[in-house]
C-alpha cells in the first residue's frame, strides 16, 4: 500500500521535475573507487610515520608476571616497545555501560592489558617501528611471563556457582538481565490448543569487513592537535571519546574518514587497540598507523550474536497465536563494548520478538554474561536476526503442530495494515507497516501455489526442496532513545551544509558518512532534486570533524531517513534563498520562480531567466548591482533528528527457496526472495543491494559462519580459510520487491534499508530446511546449518 | 601478517636450482606459483632462511603426448592444464578436478608441480594422480629418479622428495578408449579444500568393470587408493556388491577430524561417493539412493 504524507508543500521532492527521487543514478564517486583512487587508511602515508604491531595474548586468561622487550628494543628499525602500564599515564580506561540499561555492569578496559589479559587476543605490547614487518620480527623477541588463569568460555555455565568469577569487583559474570511481562501469557497458554516449545542456537559470528580495521594517528604537539584518519561509521564519536580519554578537549582532536572498504557495524565501535594507537601518538609525537591483519581481525573485530534462546509459542486450531515467551542468554567476552555496550543484542532481542504479530501476551528474559571470549558487541541488523529466527521459527511449528499452511498462519496473525498507529507487545510504537501487503507481495513474486506443487512432485522422487516464510520488522532511523538517553555522547542528529559556488556548483558537507553503501549517492540526489540542479554539479563532503556539521554518522539504518531529511531541509533554505535574490535581480518575486536545469525559471511558462552560474556570480562578484539592502545568503545549514518516534520501524518479509541433498547434509540454496518496505525509496539500485548485500550476510550466519572457539577460550578457525565467509558461488538469485509506506516524521519519508536483508534470511532459511526435512520427521533449531548438524539429525552419522 | 626476512635466488636453468638446493638443503623452500608458500610464510606458519625461485625456468613449462604417455612438467598452472586440449583427451580426468582446485586467482598462479611437492591430503591433484598411476618424475644430485604417484606421497605435507630434489614433471597414462573417469568433492564452498573427495579412473567392458582405480583424498594422512574397487572389478555390480565394497571401503579409512567433519562423517561421504561414483560410471540410477552402509 502506499500513502501519500499529507502537508508537503509545493517544493516536495517527490514531485519536483526532473528530480532523481526514485530513480537509479550511478553513483558519483564510483569512477574514483574503481580507478584506485580511493583514500582508505592503508594509503595514507605521512612523514615520520611508524607502524605498530601489537603482541597478542595467546591465552584466554591469565596473569601476566613480567615483560621483558629488552632484545626487541634492540632489532633494527624498532622505535620503542610499550607495554600497558607504560601507556597508562597518557590514557584513562574505560567502563562501556550506558544508564538506560539499569543493572547492566563492566569492568574497566585499558588500551593495553595491564597485570591481566581477558582474551585471546587481547593486547600486550605494543611494538612500533619503522615498518609492519621490522615491528613483527621484534614482536618475536619479546617475552611475556603469563600464569594461565581459568578460562570461562560456556555462556550456559556463566553463572553456575563454581564458575570463577572474571571480575571479582563484579560480584558475579552477569553483565546484564533484562526481564519483561505484557498481557497474561500464563492464562494465554492455558487457553491455547497447543503449546510449542524449541531452544534455538545461534552461533558467534563477525562481519569480515574486506578493509580491516585500520587507523593512522597524528598528534601534532606544536598544534596540540591530533589528527585521527579512521574507517569508522562515527566520526564525532571517536572525536569525543578520543578527547575524553587523552584528556584533550575535542577542538584538540580531528577525525578524518575518506572511503571505507565494508563496516557493518564492525566499525561504530572503540577498539582498545585503536586507543592505544592515538595514545601512542601522544607518547611518541610522531604519526602512527596500525592496520589490523586478518588473524587479529578475527580474535578483536567484535563478534555478535552467539545466543540460545529458548522459545515458546501458544496457537488455537483456528491459528490464532495466543502468547510468546523467550528466555535468552549470550556472552559477549570479558568487557562489555564501549561506548554502545554489549547489552543492546539482548535488549533489541527482547523488544523484537513476536514484534509483526498482534497478540499482546508477551514475557522476555534476557541474560548477558561474561565470558572469555573475543568482545560482543553490535553488528548489522543487531539482535534481529535472533528475533526473526525465534519468532518465525515458533510460528512455523506452531502451523506446523496445528496443520496450517505457513503462510496461512502468518495472514492471520500479522498486524493488519489499518491497524496503525499501534505498539508491540514489548512497547515499541510502530508508525505504519504493511505486512500483509508485503506478504501478499511476496507470494505472487514467488509463485508460492506452483513451488509447493513442484515440492510434492520432487518429494516423491527422493528430492527435497522446502520453502521458508520470514516476518520481520527492523529498527531503522534511531532517536536520542538509543544511546543518548543512557549517557553517551553519540549524537542521533544530523546536520548538512550546502553552499552555491561562484560558477554555480554545489558543495554539500554532511555528517553522515560512506562506507560503500551509497551516502554520497543519495546526497546528491537529494540536494540535486530539491535544489534543481543536475547531480554533477553537486560535490559531498563527508568524514571530517574539521569540514562537515556535527552528527552521528552512518549506523543503524540512518544515513538516508536522518542525513537525507536534513541534506533537505538544507537544500530548501539555499533554495528560497537563492529564489530571493533572483527575484531581486530579475525583478520578479520568488513565487514566481523556479529552479530546474541549473536555470532559475518562471514557474508559468517555464522560461529560463538567469543560469545559476551568472546569478553567483553577480552575488560574489558584482554584489553592488544588487538592489540596496539585499544581503544575498548562499549557503543554508540545518539539522533533523526525528522527535515523534523513538525509532522508525520497517517491515518486510522474506522467502527462501532450497534443496537439502539428504545423504551429505549440503543445503543448496535455489532462490530468494524479500519484500520490504522502508518508505520512500531515493535511489531504487542502492536500496536493492543494500537488501541483497544483507541477505548475502544473513544466508552467511545461516549455513557458514562462525567463530570457533575451543574450551580453553582459543579461536580455533581465525583466518579464511576456515571461517568460511558466504561466496557469490552458494549464493542464489535474490528478487527484491518493495511496499512504500513513508514516514511523515519528515518531508523526505525515507526509513532505513541496511538491515532488513540481514534480518530475516536466516530465518527463512532455517524454516526452509525444516520444510524441506518435514518427511524424515525431524526440526533442526541451529545455524550455522553444516553439513554435519542436518546428518546428524537425520540420523545418518 | 608479513613473512620474516629470507634470501631468496632465482634460478636460472634446473641445474642450477639444484645447485642451489645441494648448498642450502632443508633451510631452502622451492618457489614455484607460491599459492600455498607465500600464505603460510606470511602467517609465519614457516620462515624459510632461502627462497630458490624456479618460476622462470621455461623448461619445466609444458605438455606434451608421446604414444601412450602424456607428460606435464611441473610448473604448468592450473589454469594451463584446464585449457589444454591434449590434457582434454587424454586425461579428462585431470581437467575436471582441476577445475575444483581453488579459485581463478589460483589457478592462474598455481602450478601443478607445487601442488604434487606441497602434498596437502585435503588436494585434489594428488588423488588424481594415484588415481592415474602417474609417475612422477624427480631430479637430484645423483640424476633422474622415477617414482610412482603411490609411493610419492607419504603423508601429511609430506613426499618421497628430498630437500635436494626437485620435482621436474609428472608422467600420464593415455586415457584407452574404454576408459570413463568420475570426480566429485564435497566442499562446504565451491573451492574449498574438500570434506571428502574422489577421483576415479576405470575402464568399463560390456557394463562391468574391467578396471576401476578410485583415488579417494581429504580421508587420511594422504590420498588412498581405495581397496574397496577390487569388489567392483570383473563382477555384475548389483546393490548387495556395492554395499560390501562400501563396508570394505568404511574399514579401509582412518580418516582425521576436523572443524568440517568428523571421522565418522567422512567415512559416510565417502560411502555416498563411491555409490555416486559407480551408479554413474555404471549408468545404474538403481545404485543411487541406498544406504550408504
Amino acid at each position: 500500500m502506499t500513502r501519500t504524507p499529507e502537508n508537503r508543500d509545493a517544493f516536495s521532492v517527490l514531485d519536483r521535475p526532473n528530480s532523481y527521487i526514485g530513480k537509479t543514478v550511478p553513483r558519483p564517486n564510483l569512477d574514483r573507487l574503481m580507478q584506485g583512487r580511493g583514500q582508505y587508511v592503508s594509503d595514507i602515508e605521512l612523514p615520520r610515520m611508524a607502524h605498530v604491531v601489537f603482541l597478542r595474548s595467546p591465552y584466554a586468561h591469565a596473569k601476566i608476571t613480567g615483560i621483558d622487550a629488552a632484545a626487541a628494543k634492540r632489532m633494527p628499525g624498532v622505535i620503542a616497545v610499550v607495554t600497558g602500564q607504560e601507556i597508562a599515564p597518557v590514557i584513562t580506561p574505560w567502563v562501556g555501560v550506558l544508564s538506560h540499561l539499569k543493572g547492566l555492569k563492566s569492568a574497566p578496559q585499558s588500551a593495553i592489558a595491564v597485570d591481566r589479559v581477558c582474551w585471546q587476543g587481547e593486547a600486550v605490547a605494543a611494538i612500533i617501528a619503522t615498518s609492519r614487518a621490522a615491528a613483527e620480527d621484534a614482536a618475536e623477541h619479546i617475552s611475556v611471563a603469563y600464569e594461565e588463569l581459568d578460562a570461562v568460555t560456556d555462556m550456559q555455565t556463566a553463572l553456575d556457582p563454581t564458575t570463577s568469577v572474571i571480575h571479582p569487583a563484579l560480584g558475579d559474570n552477569l553483565a546484564f538481565e533484562r526481564n519483561h511481562d505484557a498481557g497474561t501469557v500464563d492464562a494465554a497458554f492455558a487457553a491455547s490448543d497447543e503449546v510449542v516449545e524449541a531452544e534455538f542456537i545461534f552461533g558467534r559470528h563477525t562481519g569480515v569487513t574486506l578493509e580491516p580495521r585500520s587507523v593512522v594517528a597524528d598528534w601534532n604537539s606544536a598544534e596540540g592537535r591530533l589528527t585521527i584518519y579512521q574507517g569508522t561509521q562515527a566520526p564525532h564519536m571517536v572525536q569525543n571519546i578520543a578527547a575524553l580519554h587523552l584528556g584533550l578537549q575535542e577542538s584538540q582532536v580531528r577525525v578524518v574518514c575518506k572511503d571505507v572498504g565494508g563496516s557493518f557495524g564492525i566499525k561504530v565501535h572503540i577498539y582498545a587497540d585503536e586507543m592505544a594507537t592515538y595514545a601512542l601518538s601522544k607518547l611518541l609525537r610522531r604519526p602512527v598507523k596500525f592496520v589490523a591483519d586478518r588473524v587479529e581481525s578475527f580474535n578483536t573485530d567484535i563478534h555478535a550474536r552467539d545466543h540460545r534462546c529458548k522459545g515458546k509459542i501458544g496457537v488455537k486450531c483456528d491459528g490464532t497465536i495466543t502468547a510468546f515467551e523467550i528466555d535468552d542468554l549470550t556472552g559477549i567476552g570479558p568487557y562489555s563494548m564501549y561506548p554502545r555496550t554489549s547489552a543492546i543484542e539482548a535488549n533489541q532481542v527482547v523488544n523484537l520478538v513476536g514484534g509483526p504479530y498482534a497478540t499482546k501476551n508477551y514475557r522476555a528474559r534476557a541474560r548477558v554474561v561474561f565470558q572469555n571470549k573475543n568482545v560482543m558487541c553490535q553488528y548489522r541488523a543487531v539482535g534481529h536476526p535472533i528475533a526473526c529466527s525465534v519468532t518465525e521459527g515458533l510460528v512455523d511449528l506452531a502451523a506446523m503442530k496445528i496443520g496450517m499452511d505457513p503462510v496461512e498462519i502468518r495472514r492471520r496473525n500479522l498486524i493488519a495494515d489499518d491497524a496503525y498507529p499501534c505498539a508491540s507487545p514489548s512497547g515499541l510504537r510502530f508508525e505504519q507497516l504493511s505486512h500483509h501487503a508485503a506478504l501478499a507481495k511476496l507470494i505472487k513474486m514467488m509463485d508460492y501455489d506452483a513451488l509447493r506443487a513442484e515440492q510434492t512432485t520432487l518429494r516423491a522422487r527422493n528430492i527435497h526442496r522446502g520453502i521458508g516464510i520470514a516476518s520481520f520488522i527492523e529498527v531503522t532511523n534511531p532517536s536520542a532513545a538509543f544511546y543518548g538517553v543512557g549517557g553517551a555522547k553519540i549524537s542521533s542528529q544530523d546536520g548538512v551544509a550546502v553552499r552555491l559556488d561562484a560558477q554555480g556548483a554545489v558543495v554539500c558537507q554532511t555528517s553522515i558518512t560512506e562506507q560503500g553503501q551509497g551516502s554520497e549517492s543519495l546526497t546528491a540526489q537529494i540536494v540535486g532534486s530539491v535544489l534543481g540542479v543536475s547531480m554533477d554539479r553537486v560535490r559531498v563532503i563527508l568524514g571530517d570533524t574539521d569540514n562537515t556539521p556535527y552528527g552521528g554518522g552512518t549506523w543503524a539504518s540512518r544515513g538516508a531517513g536522518i542525513g537525507g531529511e536534513a541534506a533537505l531541509q538544507a537544500t530548501k533554505v539555499l533554495r528560497k534563498n537563492i529564489l530571493d535574490v533572483a527575484a531581486a535581480i530579475l525583478q520578479s518575486s520568488s513565487g514566481e520562480l523556479d529552479i530546474v536545469n541549473n536555470n532559475v525559471v518562471n514557474v508559468s511558462d517555464s522560461a529560463p531567466r538567469i543560469e545559476l552560474s551568472e546569478l553567483a556570480r553577480i552575488v560574489y562578484f558584482r554584489p553592488d548591482t544588487l538592489p540596496p539592502g539585499i544581503q544575498a545568503e548562499l549557503m543554508a545549514t540545518r539539522h533533523f533528528v526525528p522527535r515523534e518516534y523513538p525509532f522508525a520501524f520497517t517491515n518486510g518479509v522474506q522467502a527462501s527457496w532450497l534443496e537439502v541433498d539428504t545423504d551429505t547434509g549440503f543445503v543448496k540454496l535455489l532462490k530468494h526472495w524479500v519484500v520490504e518496505d522502508c518508505g520512500t525509496i531515493i535511489n531504487p539500485q542502492l536500496v536493492d543491494e543494500q537488501i541483497r548485500g544483507g541477505v548475502v550476510q544473513g544466508l552467511g550466519a545461516a549455513l557458514f559462519e562462525k567463530c570457533i572457539y575451543d574450551e580453553r577460550g582459543q579461536l580455533t578457525n581465525a583466518n579464511l580459510a576456515d571461517y568460511l565467509v558466504p561466496m557469490s558461488g552458494e549464493m542464489p538469485d535474490i528478487d527484491v520487491g518493495h511496499v512504500v509506506s513513508p514516514t511523515l516524521e519528515s518531508e523526505l519519508g525515507a526509513k532505513g534499508a541496511g538491515e532488513a536483508g540481514t534480518a530475516g534470511a536466516a530465518a527463512a532459511v532455517t524454516n526452509a530446511v525444516n520444510d524441506a526435512l518435514s518427511p524424515f520427521g525431524t526440526i533442526i533449531t541451529e545455524i550455522p546449518l553444516t553439513p554435519q548438524i542436518i546428518l546428524t539429525a537425520l540420523g545418518r552419522i | 601478517m608479513k613473512a620474516s626476512a629470507f634470501a631468496y635466488a632465482r634460478a636460472t636453468s634446473v641445474v642450477n636450482a639444484l645447485e642451489l638446493l645441494a648448498v642450502y638443503g632443508d633451510k631452502a623452500k622451492v618457489l614455484s606459483g607460491g599459492q600455498s608458500l607465500m600464505p603460510a610464510m606470511n602467517l609465519r606458519l614457516i620462515s624459510p632462511e632461502f627462497i630458490v625461485d624456479i618460476g622462470e625456468l621455461a623448461e619445466l613449462r609444458g605438455i606434451f603426448v608421446k604414444g601412450d604417455v602424456i607428460t606435464v612438467r611441473a610448473l604448468t598452472r592450473h589454469v594451463d592444464v584446464l585449457r589444454s586440449p591434449e590434457i582434454a583427451t587424454h586425461a579428462p580426468l585431470l581437467r575436471d578436478a582441476t577445475s575444483h582446485v581453488a579459485h581463478p586467482a589460483i589457478r592462474n598462479r598455481g602450478t601443478l608441480g607445487g601442488s604434487l611437492a606441497h602434498a596437502d591430503p585435503a588436494s585434489e591433484l594428488p588423488a588424481c594422480m594415484v588415481a592415474l598411476g602417474a609417475t612422477v618424475i624427480v631430479c637430484g644430485p645423483q640424476g633422474e629418479r622415477r617414482v610412482p604417484a603411490q609411493e610419492f606421497f607419504t603423508g601429511i605435507y609430506e613426499t618421497a622428495l628430498s630437500p635436494q630434489e626437485l620435482l621436474v614433471a609428472v608422467e600420464l597414462p593415455v586415457a584407452r578408449k574404454d576408459s570413463a573417469h568420475f570426480f566429485h568433492e564435497f566442499a562446504r564452498r565451491h573451492g574449498d579444500y574438500a570434506m571428502v573427495g574422489l577421483a576415479a579412473q576405470s575402464t568399463i567392458v560390456g557394463g562391468q568393470f574391467t578396471d576401476l582405480r578410485l583415488g579417494f583424498f581429504a580421508v587420511g594422512d594422504r590420498p588412498l587408493l581405495a581397496g574397496a574397487a577390487g569388489k567392483l572389478v570383473n563382477v555384475a555390480v548389483t546393490p548387495e556388491v556395492l554395499a560390501k565394497a562400501s563396508v570394505i571401503l568404511g574399514e579401509e579409512l582412518d580418516p582425521q577430524e576436523d572443524q568440517q567433519a568428523t571421522p565418522a562423517m567422512r567415512r559416510h561421504l565417502a560411502q555416498v561417493l563411491l555409490q555416486r561414483c559407480v551408479s554413474t560410471l555404471l549408468s545404474r540410477p538403481d545404485l543411487q539412493g541406498l544406504p550408504a552402509r
